[in-house]
């Protein structure tokens, strides 16, 4: 597991480059492309439950989803960040894509402590120190339990039926 | 006690009294906006659009606007493939290429009306608080989900009251006061919440409402709004809407603010964005060292008839540098025809300016005046972050109609106020 350190206002061109937005869709036809102007070697070396760690507003810019069907493609466990920028946050419940906002976290971080995320306690472990995140609202656990909104919204319209 | 414009909103769209910040509640908004991104979104759904249909063949405004005309054979085929939906699904809302960029569509054909809620998967969908809706982006799954069942949730935001005091200055303009205002609070600043404009609002037209809710998000904003006063009822009037069709939803003067900031904008200067953050902004008048490869004005932020209005005063008789590219982009057709008449076209052209057809363009790097690495580029978009116009190693800086096109002449960044 590595951690992945970035800085504030990380926009979702730096996540994913804007020219590619209407020429790739698919998770294979996005991962490639990831964090290509901001790091290039993460998508070279990102591995399944990896984790992010950044400052405020991540995520911040265009409505594009890449960025979001990206990281949850490549397996990243979780992106913790001092702040999210709104569209990225609703578009990480549609994925299905953890974001745990919590700055006390972030500055907690040194290099080479190791960063555990427990989902189902509510905490996450930096280096010896453990912080708890606030509960999901039911509203928003519906939409993950059924493995993210078309999922959710699939459920939705056979019952209508 | 009293609510906020987004509170009253919300409340109305849940059918309940009244609703409070955090709460979430389930909406059903007036129209879903897609623009070219709607062929990734049908085909994300494609199995429940035959089994299922659209909720509603009214819910959907699609306009082909970001790769206009097809720049490959992906986005032409996308641009097919949208087609096709729209026959089949005999959706009453779209308007194809060379209509106009998705935004300035939506307001024009008053797609967006005072009281309603517009939901759109583009993140410039805040821009309609210009007339006094309530609008905010999400993304292509939302929007599949949205035009399956008509429907989704919101948290209702905490509000931030901006009050305007004071008048602008000669060659200062609505795009300066909303790079002030970024300036001021941060490319964060107003994150998760919905801004209400106050105060002397009477200074800015519908157009200069326009530009300065359409950056709301730029600060983070989930929502930005003027309320509806005469200029707003004078602008729905031309474009054919009588008051009698929407609802001029205002907060209450005893409304609860996270946060309330008064701005004084007979201070605003012509103000520039620098690379690479939307809220790195400086007084034009300090970068007249940096000289620029390209020059563009148009965008959903500053394509419109005032916009080009003021470029063709300007522009009027001069020439573009000779070492510029100065683009020129309209917003939408009926802009770029009024432009034709009112002879504006004619001094692009004569000053040595490219005209592309009403669309997006080159603001998202896509095609038609992307950057090569070391170049710069000044443009009335909303956006400079790197790498957005093509390659990461060129720089953007963001300022009005009138410092872009001032600096077409010169070469340099050039703060209007000494052309006029």
């Amino acid at each position: 597991m590595s951690v992945w350190r970035y800085g504030d206002d990380i926009n979702t061109d730096m996540l994913f480059p804007g020219k590619y937005t209407y020429t790739c869709s698919t998770a294979e036809e996005i991962k490639p492309h990831l964090l290509e102007d901001l790091d290039p070697t993460f998508a070279k070396n990102v591995q399944k439950d990896d984790l992010i760690l950044a400052g405020k507003n991540f995520g911040c810019g265009s409505s594009r989803e890449q960025p979001v069907v990206g990281l949850k493609a490549v397996g990243v466990k979780a992106v913790i960040a001092k702040s999210f920028a709104r569209i990225f946050y609703r578009s990480a419940i549609n994925q299905g894509l953890l974001l745990l906002e919590i700055p006390h976290a972030v500055d907690a971080y040194h290099e080479g402590d190791v960063v555990d995320v427990d989902i189902q306690k509510g905490v996450i472990t930096v280096g010896s120190t453990t912080f708890s995140f606030p509960k999901i609202p039911p509203e928003i656990l519906a939409i993950r339990d059924a493995g993210g909104l078309l999922n959710y919204t699939r459920e939705k319209i056979q019952k209508r039926l | 006690m009293g609510m906020t414009f987004a509170e009253k909103i919300l409340s109305k769209y849940a059918k309940e009294k009244e609703t409070t910040p955090g709460q979430i509640v389930t909406v059903h908004p007036n129209h879903v906006l897609t623009h070219d991104n709607t062929a990734a979104i049908i085909q994300k759904i494609s199995k429940e659009l035959d089994s299922h249909g659209v909720f509603s063949s009214d819910l959907p405004v699609i306009v082909l606007d970001h790769v206009i005309p097809a720049a490959s054979e992906k986005t032409a085929l996308n641009h097919k493939l949208v087609r096709e939906f729209v026959k089949k699904h005999h959706i009453k809302h779209f308007y194809d290429v060379g209509q106009g960029v998705c935004h300035q569509i939506v307001i024009e054909k008053g797609l967006a009306l005072p009281g309603q809620l517009v939901l759109g998967s583009d993140s410039h969908t805040c821009s309609y608080g210009a007339i006094g809706a309530f609008s905010s982006g999400i993304d292509r799954t939302e929007a599949a989900a949205l035009l399956l069942t008509g429907e989704t949730w919101l948290k209702v935001p905490q509000s931030i009251q901006m009050i305007f005091e004071g008048q602008l200055q000669k060659m200062v303009s609505a795009k300066d006061v909303i790079l002030h205002i970024i300036r001021d609070i941060s490319a964060s600043g107003a994150t998760y919440c919905s801004v209400e404009f106050h105060g002397q609002v009477s200074e800015f037209s519908v157009d200069d409402r326009f530009t300065i809710t359409n950056m709301g998000v730029e600060m983070g904003a989930k929502n930005a709004v003027f309320f509806v006063d005469d200029i707003t009822k004078k602008y729905l009037g031309s474009i054919g809407v009588s008051e009698n069709r929407y609802d001029s939803i205002q907060a209450d003067t005893d409304a609860i603010y996270q946060d309330s900031l008064t701005y004084d904008i007979s201070d605003i200067v012509p103000l520039v964005a620098c690379p690479h953050t939307v809220d790195n902004v400086k007084p034009a008048d300090e970068l007249n060292d940096i000289q620029i490869d390209q020059c563009l004005i148009g965008t959903c932020t500053n394509g419109r008839g005032s916009d080009l209005e003021v470029a063709a005063n300007i522009l009027k008789g001069k020439r573009v540098h000779p070492d510029v590219r100065l683009i020129i982009l309209p917003a939408s057709k009926s802009i770029f025809q009024h432009a034709l008449e009112k002879g504006y076209i004619k001094i692009f052209v004569d000053a040595g300016a490219m005209i592309l057809p009403p669309g997006c363009g080159p603001c998202l790097g896509a095609h038609q005046g992307v950057l090569s690495p070391g170049e710069r580029c000044l443009s009335t978009a909303n956006r400079n972050f790197k790498g957005r116009m093509g390659s990461k190693e060129a720089e953007i800086y963001l300022a009005s109609p009138a410092t872009v096109a001032s600096s077409a002449i010169k070469g340099t960044i050039t703060d209007p106020r000494e052309v006029i």
